[in-house]
C-alpha cells in the first residue's frame, strides 16, 4: 500500500497513526502542542478533575498572546479577568511542568510565531493548537490544524487525537505575482474563489509556481488563513526555502541529526500521480491587492475594481446584510472607502519581512490626520530585530504607534479595539461583525496596502505609493 | 458528557449562514477560566437587536436552533458550543458546520445534525408559521420528525433521515470520555514513542 502514490499530506498522516480501527477514526500521535491561555484553562482543570498529568511536556509549549496588552510591559494588566487568565496560565504550567514564554519573556510572541522562530515547526510533524490559524505551520509542510478546548486537554493528557481521514485538496497557482501583489492578496483571491467552506473536510496543499516563489513569510500567511476557506489544514511542500529559513534556528536539528533530518524532508513531496479529491487552479499573473469589502474573509474586490452591488452577487441576502453592516453602498470605487484606523499585525502579517515591506511604503510620509495607526510586531524576536534595522524609528516618524507583541486588534480581548463605527485597513484574518470591536468595521490588506491607506486616509493603489 | 439520545422540543430558527463563532460567543467572554456559565453570553451582540429570534419570546424555550450553511465556522473556540448547550439548545440543524465547530459540538454532546438544504428550510419555514411546532431527533434510528402544535400525534410534517458518523454516534449515545477511552492504548502510544525518529524537536 505504501507503495502506491501518496500526497504529503497522506505521508504525513500514515506516519503518525498509532492506532486504526475499523469504524474508527485514527488515533493521530501529536509531535508539537502550543498553548495558549484563552482556550487551555478548562483544558488544565479537565486534567486535575480526573487525576490525570500533562504526558510529554517536553513536546507542549505555551505563550500569552491573546489577552496580553501592547503597551509598556512591565506595567501591570489592568483588565482583572485577563490578568487573571494570564496567571492561570502560568500556574498551569508551573503545575504541569510546561514551558511558557511569558508576558516577560524575550521570546513570547502569538502562539503561530513562536514555533517557527525557535525552529520547533519542522516538515512532516503534527502540529495542534487551540487555535484555528494553526494551519499556519503548515508553511513548513507540516499537518498543522486547530482543535476545541476538550481536544486541548484530550493531548495534554495523551499527546494524541483522533481524527478521521480529510479530503484532498490542491489549490495551484501558477505564473507569477505581479511586483506589488503579495501572498495575502493571493490567499484572499484563493477564499474568494473557493468560498468560505470550499475547503471543509479537506487538506489543502497550495502548489504552483506562485506558492513555490514565495518565501517561508509569505507561505506562513497563506497557510493561515486555509481555515478561512474553511479547511482543516493548509500546507506547502517543503523546499530548499524552507530548509534555509530553519537551519541554524536553536530547535532545529543540528550536525548529523540535521543531515538525518533534511533526507526526511526532501521525501515529503506529492508523488507523480497521487490523487486529489478536488483541484482548483489559479493563475496568479491576474492577481491584484485585494481590500474586503463585507463581513466575511471571501467578500473581496481589487483595489482597482469597486464594491460589487448586492445584485451582482452569488448571494444577494448575505451581501445586502454585509454592506449595511460596513457603512457601504455597493457600487463605490475601492479607492473612496475613507478609513479611521490602520491596524498592521496579527499571526497572519506580523512577521519581519511584513513590517519591512510596510516600512518601505511608510518611509518619509505622514498618517493622514485623523487616522490612528498602530504597528504591533508579532513577537519580541520581530520586535527587537524591527528595532535593529530602525523600523520603528520609521513608522513612529511617520506617526504610527510602536507596540508590544501579542494578537492584540486582531480580535480585540485587550484593550486595542475599534470603537462603533470604526473603519480599518487591517492586515488580519477576520472581517467578521464586531471583530475587532463591537460595531468595528474591518477591511482585510495586506501589510503594503496597510501602509499606503494608513498615509492617504483612504485605500489606495500600494503599487503607486511605493 | 452525558448521553444523547433522543432530542425533542421546538425550534428557533436563524436563517443565516456564515454564522461565526465570533457571533456565537463574543471575545470578551472568552476571559473567563470556567467552563460554565456561558448559557447568557450566546448570540450577545445580536441581541442587542429587538428583532433578533432569540428575543422572541415564542422561540424562548426552543432546545433545536435551525439555521444556515456552514454554522460555526472561524475561531475553533469551544466557548460557542459550552453556551449554546448552556443557554438550552441540545442540537443543531443546519445544511453544514464548520469542521472544528462539529468537532467541538461531538466532545460536549450537542448534536449537530446535518440536512439539505430544502428539508432546512422547510423547518425554519414550519417554525416561523408555527413557534410552537414539535421537532423530535432520534439518534439511534438518525431520524428527525417535525408535527404542527395543532396536531401533536398526528403525521410529521417533515421527515427526514440524517447520516453521522458511527464512532461520534457512540460516543454520544454512550456519553463516552474519549480520553479514557484513548488512554486504554497507552501501550501503543508507548511503542509509537519509541519509534519516533530522535531528531525531532522538544520543547524541554
Amino acid at each position: 500500500m505504501t507503495d502506491a502514490p501518496r500526497t504529503i499530506a497522506e505521508k504525513i498522516w500514515d506516519r503518525h497513526v498509532v492506532r486504526r480501527r475499523q469504524g474508527e477514526p485514527d488515533l493521530l500521535y501529536v509531535d508539537l502542542h502550543l498553548v495558549h491561555e484563552v482556550t487551555s484553562p478548562q483544558a488544565f482543570e479537565g486534567l486535575r478533575l480526573a487525576g490525570r498529568g500533562v504526558r510529554r511536556p517536553d513536546l507542549t509549549l505555551a505563550t500569552m498572546d491573546h489577552n496580553v496588552p501592547t503597551t509598556d510591559r512591565r506595567l501591570p494588566v489592568a483588565d482583572e479577568l485577563s490578568a487573571r487568565q494570564m496567571d492561570a496560565l502560568a500556574a498551569n504550567c508551573a503545575q504541569f511542568g510546561v514551558r511558557l514564554f511569558d508576558r516577560g519573556s524575550d521570546r513570547q510572541g502569538i502562539v503561530h510565531m513562536i514555533g517557527p522562530e525557535q525552529g520547533l515547526t519542522q516538515p512532516g510533524m503534527t502540529i495542534v493548537c487551540g487555535d484555528s490559524h494553526t494551519s499556519t505551520h503548515g508553511a513548513f509542510g507540516a499537518l498543522a490544524f486547530g482543535i476545541g478546548t476538550s481536544q486541548v486537554e484530550h493531548v495534554l493528557a495523551a499527546q494524541t487525537l483522533s481524527q478521521s481521514r480529510p479530503g484532498l485538496m490542491a489549490v495551484e497557482v501558477d505564473g507569477e505575482l505581479p511586483l506589488g501583489v503579495t501572498a495575502k492578496d493571493l490567499i484572499l483571491r484563493v477564499v474568494a474563489e473557493i468560498g468560505t467552506d470550499g475547503g471543509a473536510g479537506h487538506v489543502i496543499e497550495y502548489r504552483g509556481e506562485a506558492v513555490g516563489s514565495l518565501s517561508m513569510e509569505g507561505r506562513m500567511t497563506v497557510c493561515n488563513m486555509s481555515i478561512e476557506a474553511g479547511a482543516r489544514a493548509g500546507l506547502v511542500a517543503p523546499d530548499e526555502t524552507t530548509f534555509a529559513y530553519l537551519k541554524g534556528r536553536p530547535r532545529a536539528p543540528q550536525g548529523a541529526a540535521w543531515d538525518a533530518a533534511l533526507e526526511d524532508w526532501r521525501g515529503l513531496v506529492t508523488d507523480e500521480g497521487a490523487r486529489f479529491d478536488r483541484v482548483v487552479r489559479l493563475d496568479a499573473s491576474m492577481f491584484e491587492p485585494t481590500v474586503t469589502w463585507g463581513t466575511t474573509p471571501a467578500m473581496s474586490a481589487p483595489v482597482t475594481g469597486r464594491v460589487p452591488r448586492p445584485e451582482d452577487t452569488r448571494d444577494p441576502e448575505q451581501a445586502r446584510r454585509a454592506l449595511a453592516y460596513m457603512g457601504l453602498a455597493g457600487g463605490e470605487a475601492v479607492t473612496d472607502i475613507r478609513i479611521d484606523r490602520v491596524f498592521l499585525g496579527s499571526c497572519t502579517n506580523a512577521r519581519i519581512e511584513d513590517l519591512r515591506a510596510a516600512a518601505e511604503i511608510v518611509a518619509g510620509g505622514r498618517v493622514a490626520d485623523d487616522v490612528r495607526a498602530m504597528v504591533v510586531p508579532g513577537s519580541y524576536p520581530v520586535k527587537l530585530q524591527a528595532e535593529s534595522e530602525g523600523l520603528h524609528e520609521v513608522f513612529t516618524a511617520a506617526g504610527f504607534e510602536w507596540r508590544e507583541p501579542g494578537c492584540s486588534m486582531c480580535l480585540g480581548m485587550n484593550p486595542d479595539i475599534l470603537a462603533p463605527g470604526e473603519r480599518c485597513a487591517s492586515t488580519s484574518n477576520r472581517n467578521f461583525e464586531g471583530r475587532q470591536g463591537r460595531g468595528g468595521r474591518t477591511h482585510l490588506v495586506s501589510p503594503e496596502m496597510a501602509a499606503a491607506a494608513a498615509l492617504a486616509g483612504r485605500f489606495v493603489d500600494c503599487r503607486g505609493a511605493r | 458528557m452525558r448521553p444523547v439520545r433522543v432530542v425533542t422540543g421546538s425550534m428557533a430558527p436563524l436563517d443565516r449562514g456564515d454564522i461565526d463563532t465570533d457571533q456565537i460567543m463574543p471575545k470578551q467572554f472568552l476571559k473567563r477560566i470556567e467552563r460554565t456559565g456561558f448559557g447568557q453570553f450566546v448570540f450577545h451582540d445580536w441581541r442587542a437587536q429587538p428583532d433578533f429570534v432569540l428575543n422572541d419570546e415564542r422561540y424562548a424555550g426552543a432546545s433545536v436552533l435551525v439555521t444556515g450553511p456552514n454554522f460555526g465556522c472561524g475561531s475553533s473556540r469551544e466557548h460557542a458550543p459550552w453556551g449554546l448547550q448552556q443557554y438550552g439548545f441540545e442540537a443543531i440543524v443546519a445544511p453544514s458546520f464548520a469542521d472544528i465547530f462539529r468537532g467541538n459540538c461531538a466532545t460536549v454532546g450537542l448534536l449537530c445534525v446535518e440536512l439539505a438544504p430544502g428539508p432546512v428550510e422547510r423547518l425554519i419555514e414550519l417554525a416561523r408559521r408555527d413557534p410552537a411546532a414539535r421537532l423530535r431527533i432520534d439518534l439511534p434510528r438518525q431520524t428527525l420528525e417535525a408535527r404542527g402544535s395543532d396536531a401533536p400525534g398526528g403525521p410529521a410534517l417533515v421527515r427526514e433521515a440524517f447520516s453521522v458518523d458511527a464512532f461520534t454516534k457512540r460516543l454520544l449515545l454512550e456519553g463516552l470520555d474519549e480520553i479514557a477511552l484513548t488512554l486504554v492504548d497507552d501501550r501503543a502510544i508507548a511503542g509509537y514513542e519509541q519509534r519516533r525518529p530522535d531528531w525531532l524537536p522538544t520543547t524541554g
